[in-house]
């Protein structure tokens, strides 16, 4: 099985970073931006995007863009494939989500079900004003009407191949590969 | 069907069968008796019928002091017929059937139709048990007078299923039965430490949060009735002895010349109360599995005749009797079909004893408690053809065997158990051969 | 969703009987995603689609409401549909047998029952005649699993805090009639698999004979008992067992095993007082720390919702596999 890096670390830097700046822009002058990723890999992507805001719009520390993390398990479409899963945490900061600007951050869009499954989750906890999504790949194959309003990368990929994702706060360090069935030379 | 006093024709010769020595013999059967035993190969078959009984096991028809056969009464569970049957398919050529039918066999009529109804059946000779007191209340002895002097001449009497509880009441019976060398066989309960108990008392109740059933309820009743026995100088009999203590009390009693006999049944030689974990009732019997320690008490006490018989306390239910909650069910497992087979894995399979103690421990020794003339004089030339050619290779799977018990309720069902009684004599005639009834139910 | 890495629950048994159905592992795991889905009861919508479709079935044959709304609570809560069946006026009080339910049960396409039944073994029974889930709900004197895994939960919220945290440090004392209670039971088996110290307090009458088994100390001295402990859960006591000459009034045993205000003065860890509701105030809690406790009781109810929604998403939110 072949793996050919596709993002070193500093390719992902510069990725979160140029997005960082299009969230600011897109949502100028906003107060109201909340940033929810989801787990695992999303959660630790929108701490980084959220301090990279921060600086980017001069706030100072004592008052960083609002981050959090949102479980989409209990509303997979897929639950029944296979034994339950576990749960992971759902964070909100603040006090509700009505009326906040939220931006989804994950790692990889693929078939955009996992997003489907974020607004469901969204749905139940009120009534955004909006909703962006960020994410840090784009591998297409979309099965649903999703797309994302911030794209680190677009990855063309075919269905036999997976995107793997490596992030210093969970996998040590920083790569985004493709690992298929061909070989690459 | 056939007429018991019929004798069958022509004479048969067991050819190669060990006896209980272990030795290979021959054996002729001619009107109904044994005629001739003799080293094998000795005997010609000439006009006789010829069993090759090569590597089979010749054992005494088995004696059963304790078996339920439901008539009249509960026929949903099992007839005199069927429970017959299923005795003889079990080796055994008589069996004793207890009183707690409906109505209870505490007259003289009831147990000359039990009696009768076995006769008819034919597959092996059924005993009447009288109830000691009237509808099992307790509190009034029962005609055992008449009941002895009638047809079905009854010797031993049982409330079993319940504890004579009374000891004036329990006393009275031990002496009045003298009269007619009767004996009480006792069911040892005492009923208000056993009040709605499930099981037996002990680490497996306490998790499973059953009711218990303490060992003390059992053994504080045998105490007393060995002293009462040997205060007025009767006979007694300990139903389905079940634990450890009451072994040592029976040991202490035979010491001290008090004439008591007791009984153990197979499944409390094998069997636990860990069978309870499942909830299954099919395990729930009255006195109840007890404890590995127990189960090892018994089998020591059988073999050095402390315990003197083998009883099955057979007890045939309907499915919805034990197709329910544990609570709900009723005690009690079929037992005559399997018995020898559950012997032949806790005592001699587990290298404690010989086919020759069993076979005073099945057949003679029942016979002699219950005073029977012709069952249980062993396998000597002159004596009645009562005979079984077991096959002690045979292994079966307890689910696979077809049953002539009308119920289904064996604990054994998840086994497989060594054993098959192949041929059962009674009175020289066939009533199982080849491992089934010659005449099908 | 291919590339979302699956994290799968510690494998759990089909059914939950009894809490020897439970691996450490597993016991945690349903006290964390419990600890997750209470917050779906602070949320302004209460609903998460994951049981969709499902039908769950609450089969009582003994009164309680509490209980029966709580499973009822929580199954809705993951958008099951839910059946009440219970023991008055229905064919389960004339006398149908609990198999011929559990076969009418299981054709209506009952994907769980929920049993609480006034036999011991009852759910295992249940079990053996139906394909679907089965939830012991309190089955005689033996179990109540979820009443159990709610009072670690309620234990471990307060004492320990944190999500993967077992009980162990934490002492405990179980007070009352032990024979006959399948909390006691229940909680003996979860508290000691999660590391609790156990001690039980009652009169000889009421501890099994085979207590001496059990991972737990026993003392006869409520005084002395409640001295080290961090918690104290008080059982309820029936008057009947007086008749059967289990203790002699109910004067003596509250003066013995009862709780009030100065027994608690006696403890030197101002303990949790949990009971599993409702209180025979008088008896086993005076009047004048019913209050207290009842606080905590009415957080033992909110918590019991969530448990039993952990307990239905992980025994029906997969696959059966």
């Amino acid at each position: 099985m072949a793996i050919k890096a596709v993002l070193s670390s500093a390719d992902i830097d510069r990725a979160l970073m140029r997005i960082s700046h299009e969230i600011v822009e897109k949502n100028r002058g906003s107060d109201e931006i909340l940033l929810l990723g989801i787990p695992t890999r999303g959660t630790y992507l929108a701490e980084r995007i959220g301090i990279a805001m921060g600086k980017a719009m001069g706030k100072s520390s004592s008052e960083p863009i609002p981050v959090g993390t949102l479980d989409i398990t209990l509303h997979r479409d897929d639950l029944r494939s296979k034994p339950p899963r576990a749960l992971t945490p759902t964070r909100i900061p603040g006090e509700s989500i009505d009326g906040k600007r939220v931006v989804l951050v994950d790692d990889v869009l693929y078939s955009g079900r996992t997003i489907r499954a974020a607004l469901d989750a969204l749905g139940e906890l009120g009534r955004p004003a909006l909703v962006q999504l960020a994410v840090l790949v784009d591998r297409g194959h979309r099965e649903l009407p999703i797309r994302a309003d911030y794209v680190g990368k677009n990855l063309p990929t075919s269905h036999d191949e997976a995107v793997r994702v490596s992030i210093a706060e969970v996998d040590g360090e920083d790569f985004v590969a493709i690992v298929g069935a061909h070989q690459y030379e | 069907m056939s007429n018991v006093e019929k004798i069958a024709y022509k004479p048969i010769v067991i050819q190669s069968a060990y006896s209980l020595e272990g030795k290979k013999v021959d054996l002729r059967i001619e009107s109904g008796v044994i005629s001739d035993i003799s080293e094998a190969g000795s005997l010609k078959a000439n006009d006789a019928d010829v069993i090759n009984a090569q590597g089979l096991q010749l054992l005494p028809g088995l004696v059963d002091l304790h078996t339920h056969l439901r008539e009249p009464g509960r026929e949903d569970a099992e007839t005199i017929r069927s429970g017959s049957a299923a005795a003889a398919l079990g080796g055994f050529t008589a069996v004793h059937a207890m009183a707690n039918t409906e109505p209870v066999a505490d007259t003289a009529g009831v147990v000359e139709q039990v009696v009768r109804l076995g006769r008819e059946a034919g597959y092996c000779d059924v005993f009447a048990v009288g109830a000691v007191t009237q509808g099992l209340n307790g509190a009034q002895l029962a005609e055992l007078g008449a009941m002895a002097h009638s047809m079905a001449n009854v010797k031993v009497f049982s409330d079993d299923g319940k504890c004579v509880f009374d000891s004036l009441v329990m006393r009275r019976a031990l002496e009045y039965v003298k009269q007619f060398d009767g004996v009480i066989a006792q069911h040892a309960q005492d009923p208000r430490l056993t009040e709605n108990a499930q099981m037996n008392e002990g680490v497996v109740s306490a998790r499973l949060g059953l009711a218990g059933w303490p060992a003390v309820a059992e053994e504080a009743i045998i105490a007393r009735d060995v002293l009462l026995a040997e205060h007025v100088q009767a006979r007694l009999h300990i139903c389905h002895v079940s634990t450890a203590g009451s072994v040592d009390i029976i040991r202490w009693a035979k010491a001290r010349g008090i004439m008591v006999t007791a009984e153990v049944t197979p499944h409390h030689l094998l069997l636990t109360d860990s069978t309870a974990e499942s909830y299954n009732p099919v395990f729930k019997v009255n006195p109840p599995l007890r404890t590995e320690r127990d189960v090892q008490a018994l089998r020591a006490a059988l073999v050095d005749g402390t315990i003197d018989i083998v009883a099955t306390d057979h007890a045939p239910h309907p499915k919805e009797s034990k197709e329910c909650e544990w609570s709900e069910a009723a005690n009690g497992m079929v037992g005559l079909e399997t018995a020898l087979s559950v012997i032949q894995e806790s005592i001699i399979e587990s290298g404690l004893s010989n086919w020759k103690t069993l076979a005073e421990r099945m057949s003679t020794a029942p016979a002699k408690i219950g005073r029977l003339a012709h069952h249980g004089l062993g396998i000597i030339k002159g004596t009645p053809a009562n005979i079984v050619l077991y096959d002690t290779a045979a292994r079966r799977k307890v689910s696979e065997i077809r049953s002539a018990s009308k119920s289904l309720n064996n604990p054994y069902f998840d086994r497989t158990l060594p054993g098959q009684v192949m041929y059962t004599f009674l009175r020289g005639n066939l009533v199982v051969a080849k491992g089934d009834l010659v005449n099908p139910l | 969703m291919s590339n979302r890495s699956d994290v799968l629950s510690p494998k759990l048994s089909r059914h939950l009987l009894t809490i020897s159905d439970l691996s450490r592992e597993g016991a945690i795991h349903i006290l964390d995603t419990a600890d997750e889905l209470a917050r779906v009861s602070d949320a302004p919508i209460k609903k998460l689609p994951t049981l969709r479709g499902r039908t769950v079935v609450n089969l009582f044959y003994e009164d309680s409401t509490r209980t029966r709304i709580s499973f009822e609570a929580a199954a809705k809560r993951l958008s099951a549909d839910v059946i009440n069946f219970s023991a008055k006026g229905s064919s389960v009080s004339k006398g149908e047998s609990l198999k011929d339910t559990a076969l009418t049960l299981q054709s209506m396409g009952a994907d769980a029952v929920i049993l609480r039944h006034s036999a011991s073994g009852a759910a295992h029974r249940l079990a053996q005649w139906t394909d679907g889930v089965v939830i012991n709900a309190g089955d005689g004197t033996h179990e109540h699993p979820t009443q159990a895994l709610l009072d670690a939960f309620t234990l471990r919220k307060h004492l320990k805090g944190a999500r993967g945290e077992d009980l162990s440090g934490v002492r405990i004392a179980i007070v009352g009639d032990i024979l006959h209670s399948r909390v006691a039971r229940s909680n003996v088996l979860l508290l000691s698999l999660l590391g609790a110290h156990i001690t039980l307090v009652a009169p000889p009458t009421l501890l099994p004979v085979g207590v001496h088994d059990w991972p737990v100390e026993i003392s006869y001295d409520f005084d002395e008992a409640i001295g080290e402990c961090d918690a104290v859960m008080m059982l309820r006591l029936q008057m009947e067992r007086m008749k059967s000459a289990f203790f002699p009034s109910a004067r003596e045993y509250s003066r013995l095993y009862g709780l009030d205000r100065e027994r608690i003065k006696k403890s030197k860890k101002n303990p949790l007082i949990l009971h599993p509701g409702p209180i025979n105030r008088g008896l086993e809690i005076s009047a004048d720390c019913a209050d207290d406790v009842d606080s905590v009781i009415l957080e033992q109810v909110a918590n019991g919702v969530s448990v039993r929604m952990a307990v239905l998403y992980l025994l029906l939110g997969g696959s059966h596999e």
